[in-house]
């Protein structure tokens, strides 16, 4: 197995909020997803999932109905609501804010400070 | 979905869960098998994959936000599960929490509508009385000071803060329509609806032009009067009755429950249209004032303002307004004389409520202990600490709900039968109701009983030394538990010994004054005021005349051995309180000694059976232009004279505006307080003087104050209408009106202190029996947690009498300590009894030999029955137990 990273706090909701965005999805999809799309690197624990979803359709950030899938079976459909939208652009700008600054701060070379 | 959403479809809520996971897992595992595995491996591996399914769902419903909700509903269930499972146990704990919080809630009932809640007028808090002020003025003894009826129209016309209202006592002969009657009479100024802001039942307020001199007489009917004599007819209204030989016209109906000064009035008339004389003079002060302070103005503001107006008064008229200021304060419902029996009660009840939560508290803990092994069961299994307080508190929160809900209905109940029983008329009891209030005090006092009594188990819970707990199967307790349950039992026995030693006292009290001698023979002597007809009273000439014929023709009654008139009887409401000196140069007003005046007719010592100790009592050549003459009582004989002999003796007294007096007689002491208040009495000296040596110009107003007071020999009740039908004079229209029995007076001067004796044994008896049910469970469960050791004890030879004291031992303990703590409290409530209730003396501590032999005994029954049972334990039993 290649080397894998837990996942920083509070980027959990924020990597569900922006698969859900591409789409209505079940649970076991956006687990597969996330794993494929991160090329194995994060691993999300599929326990800690479910607990998130919840959370999330509780602030109303998601919303749920039962649909169909391709193969006919009934499972659980995540939706991003308006406000949902307007929670993943907040804090999709804000992760992309602090990842710059903490990368400008690795890039620095040594002594260069002044 | 929302909150209440989730809380309400937890079902559906809990079977899509199962179902989302299920079908994480079989996608899962399908797509392994796809992979190559086989379908048991795959199932495996995606059920790693996942984690332990019960926690995730765990941690999903903590995420829906509706947990704590579940939880409670899950205690409450569970806690009325155990209820259920143990009726005997519920039983005892509701039944002691209801009648806790039931006589509790009764006695919160009455004092929040007679102590607590603002007087029913709009902006109660800005209604305010005005009262006179000067500084020889006793107003403990005399109460507060009323305002001279020109001094009442100067307020009103100067003050700029206050709307300023005024009333009067007054009494008149209603002699149209229907049969003459006495009526009681208010006038009042015709701002005084408005200024109260309450509006008229039927018709309207006087107006302003009908409040002076000459105006049409109007009228309007106090409601009960009305629904009485009018059968609450609307067309009362533009008719016409006849008051005191005037004309009057009906033009309102008060409003229904209108008691401004605590009594409901028959009558109201126009305070202006009053010709009286004596409304004109500044040194008499009849008019009773309240006010309402106008939009923006103060207390103070009113204040300032009416003392400026009394200053200007004091400097006009010297002579009657000297030294006199005007007292602005806030209107206060009156009941000054119930305030310290009610909060008594309170005190009382709220000792009985305590008792029934240490007993709920002991039971409770000892039901705590033996779920001990539950308890810990649950802690091995995962459960927090805080969750197991959380659910005993649950737990008590339920009894405490449900013995409250029993308990309010027990006060629903009580509350008729409790206002009926209270001697006398409870001001305001009229608005004593079951309100938001009382339901608010009800859960605040069901809450923190429950409180009260759940903490000592709920806080035992969480199970110390878990393995301990588990391997021993709780049997044996440790010493806090046995010291905790101890703690019940003594404040329980401290609690009654309290209530049982307050009415030990009252008793004793109550005994001991019944058996005094009132002064007066009491037995077949009626009393009756009596109103002359209002043609007689117009005419001075005619007033004393027409005494004589009333007693002639009463005394020729058949039954009526002799008959008296006389102004104030002993053990009736009123007095006439006068300062006397011994010689001429009478000192100011506040340092004369005072005298309780009486002015009797000639035959009043035969009547009342009034022992003469020297001299003689009055005879029918004591009269106008004859030597002024009054008869003392022993009291103010020692008073006064001392050892010397008072006969012949004189006593000035300026307040009756003519004397010197010369005493001819000393008569024994009369007990005009009552029996149980005359020894406490501020004023007990007393003095007679005839009636018929009343200045004319106090004729009338005597007139207007006389009762008939005669002895019978039949029973007095019978004679009265023959009597009635004797006295009605020519024009037929005098009347008699509060009729008495001398017996019936005497009586009710003890009926507060019978009242609270009744009240303080109900409780001691509930005290007692909460306490000894307490005992006896606390020592039935100490004992029953003992039974192995009593067993080895007995394998080693100890006798059953050694039992029975090994466990009489422990609660005879308890009793001493609670005996002595309680002992500091029954102190204490002595002390109080002996302030609040006229009679009670602290030497009647002495009742603590009856009581306490009372208590211990009971106590000591309640504790032999577990010890007996203890004694028979088999030992090869008991030992196989543990």
């Amino acid at each position: 197995m290649t080397a894998k990273s837990d996942l920083p706090q509070g980027t959990l909701d924020l990597l569900i909020l922006k698969v859900v965005a591409l789409g209505p999805v079940h649970g076991y999809a956006i687990a597969q997803r996330l794993q494929q799309v991160s090329l194995d690197v994060v691993q999300v624990p599929q326990g800690s999932l479910y607990p998130a979803l919840h959370r999330l359709e509780n602030r109303g950030l998601l919303t749920a109905d039962w649909e169909e899938t391709d193969t006919g079976r009934e499972a659980k459909f995540y939706r991003l609501t308006r406000k949902g939208r307007a929670q993943l652009e907040t804090e999709a700008a804000s992760w992309e804010r602090l990842t710059a600054a903490v990368g400008l701060i690795l890039k620095m070379s040594e002594g260069g400070v002044e | 979905m929302n909150w209440w959403r989730r809380l309400w479809r937890r079902k559906q809520m809990e079977q899509q869960l199962e179902k989302e996971l299920r079908f994480h897992l079989e996608q899962h595992a399908n797509e392994l098998i796809a992979q190559g595995y086989n379908p048991e491996q795959a199932r495996r591996r995606a059920k790693l994959a996942l984690g332990g399914s019960e926690q995730v769902k765990e941690q999903c419903r903590d995420a829906r936000g509706t947990r704590w909700v579940e939880d409670l509903l899950q205690d409450i269930r569970f806690a009325l599960r155990l209820l259920r499972n143990n009726p005997g146990f519920a039983a005892v704990v509701l039944l002691t929490l209801a009648l806790g919080v039931g006589v509790t809630t009764v006695m919160f009932t009455v004092v929040n509508g007679v102590l607590l809640k603002p007087l029913p007028y709009p902006e109660p808090n800005r209604l305010v009385t005005v009262h006179g002020h000067t500084e020889t003025w006793n107003s403990q003894i005399y109460g507060e000071q009323n305002v001279a009826y020109p001094d009442f129209l100067d307020c009103q016309r100067e003050s700029r803060s206050l709307e300023i209202a005024g009333t009067l006592y007054n009494g008149a002969t209603l002699s149209e329509p229907g049969q003459p009657e006495y009526v009681d009479l208010r006038e009042i100024s015709s701002n005084l609806f408005s200024v109260l802001g309450v509006k008229l039942a039927q018709g309207r307020a006087f107006l302003p032009e009908e409040d002076r001199r000459g105006a049409g007489p109007v009228m309007i009917l106090g409601y009960s009067f009305w629904q009485q004599h009018f059968a609450g007819n609307p067309e009362v209204l533009g008719t016409s009755a006849v008051l005191d030989q005037k004309r009057y016209t009906v033009v309102g109906i008060a409003p229904a429950e209108f008691r401004l000064y605590g009594d409901e009035a028959d009558l109201y008339t126009p305070l202006g249209q009053d010709t009286a004389a004596y409304l004109q003079n500044r040194a008499v002060h009849p008019t009773a004032i309240v006010a309402r302070l106008r939009p923006g103005a103060t207390l103070a503001n009113a204040q300032a303002e009416l003392s400026l107006v009394g200053h200007h008064l004091a400097e006009e008229y010297a002579d009657t307004n000297g030294g006199r200021t005007f007292v602005v304060k806030p209107l206060r419902p009156p009941v000054d004389d119930v305030r310290s029996t009610l909060w008594l009660l309170l005190g009382a009840v709220s000792l009985v409520l305590l008792i029934a939560c240490a007993n709920v508290a002991s039971l409770l803990l000892a039901r705590a202990v033996s779920r001990e092994r539950e308890l810990s069961m649950r802690v091995a299994l995962g459960a927090s600490r805080g969750r197991l307080v959380r659910q005993c508190l649950t737990e008590s929160a339920v009894l405490a709900f449900a013995g409250g809900a029993f308990g309010v209905l027990l006060a629903a109940l009580g509350i008729g039968p409790f206002l009926t029983l209270w001697p006398g008329s409870l001001p305001r009891a009229q608005e004593v109701h079951l309100d938001w209030r009382v339901m608010l005090f009800a859960i605040v006092v069901s809450l923190l009983s429950g409180l009260l009594f759940g903490m000592a188990p709920a806080l035992r819970a969480p199970a110390r030394g878990l393995e301990q707990a588990l391997r021993a199967g709780a049997r044996t307790i440790e010493g806090t538990a046995r010291h905790l349950h101890g703690t019940f039992v003594i404040s329980e026995i401290a609690l009654a010994v309290v209530l049982l030693v307050a009415a030990g006292m009252l008793g004793r009290t109550l005994l001991r004054v019944s058996a005094l001698h009132p002064g007066v023979d009491i037995r077949n002597v009626l009393v009756t005021r009596m109103a002359l007809s209002p043609g007689v009273l117009a005419d001075p000439g005619k007033i004393r005349p027409a005494w004589q014929d009333v007693l002639s023709r009463a005394s020729r009654v058949p039954g009526v051995q002799s008959v008296a008139i006389v102004d104030t009887v002993p053990m009736r409401e009123g007095n006439n309180q006068i300062g006397y000196w011994t010689s001429a140069d009478v000192p100011p007003a506040n340092r004369r000694p005072v005298a309780l005046a009486t002015s009797v007719s000639p035959d009043y010592l035969k009547v009342m059976g009034i022992s003469l100790r020297r001299g003689r009592f009055f005879n029918d050549q004591d009269r106008m232009g004859g030597e002024l003459v009054v008869v003392i009582d022993d009291v103010l004989a020692q008073n006064a004279f001392g050892e010397q002999n008072p006969i012949g003796k004189r006593l000035w007294m300026p307040d009756m505006d003519y004397g010197p007096f010369t005493v001819v007689g000393v008569v024994g002491h009369v007990r005009h307080w009552g029996l149980a208040g005359d020894d406490q009495a501020q004023v007990r000296a007393q003095f007679y003087y005839p009636f018929s040596q009343l200045p004319d110009q106090s004729l009338r107003r005597w007139s207007e104050l006389m009762s008939v007071v005669a002895r019978t020999n039949l029973a007095p009740l019978s004679v009265v209408d023959s009597l009635r039908h004797e006295v009605r004079g020519v024009t037929g229209d005098q009347v008699l009106y509060e009729v008495r029995t001398m017996e019936q007076l005497a009586h009710g001067t003890l009926a507060r202190q019978r009242f609270l004796l009744l009240l303080f044994g109900i409780f001691a008896g509930l005290a007692l029996l909460l306490a000894c049910i307490g005992i006896y469970g606390v020592m039935a469960y100490l004992t029953g947690q003992r039974v192995p050791e009593i067993g080895v004890r007995m394998a080693l030879g100890a006798s059953p009498v050694d039992v029975i004291w090994l466990v009489l031992r422990e609660s005879i303990g308890m009793i001493c300590v609670g005996l002595g703590v309680g002992l500091f409290g029954a102190v204490a409530a002595a002390h109080l009894l002996e302030h609040l209730v006229e009679g009670v003396r602290r030497a009647d501590l002495s009742t603590l030999a009856i009581m306490i032999p009372v208590l211990v005994i009971a106590a000591l029954l309640a504790s032999f029955v577990p010890a007996r049972r203890a004694s028979r334990v088999d030992p090869m039993t008991a030992l196989r137990q543990e």
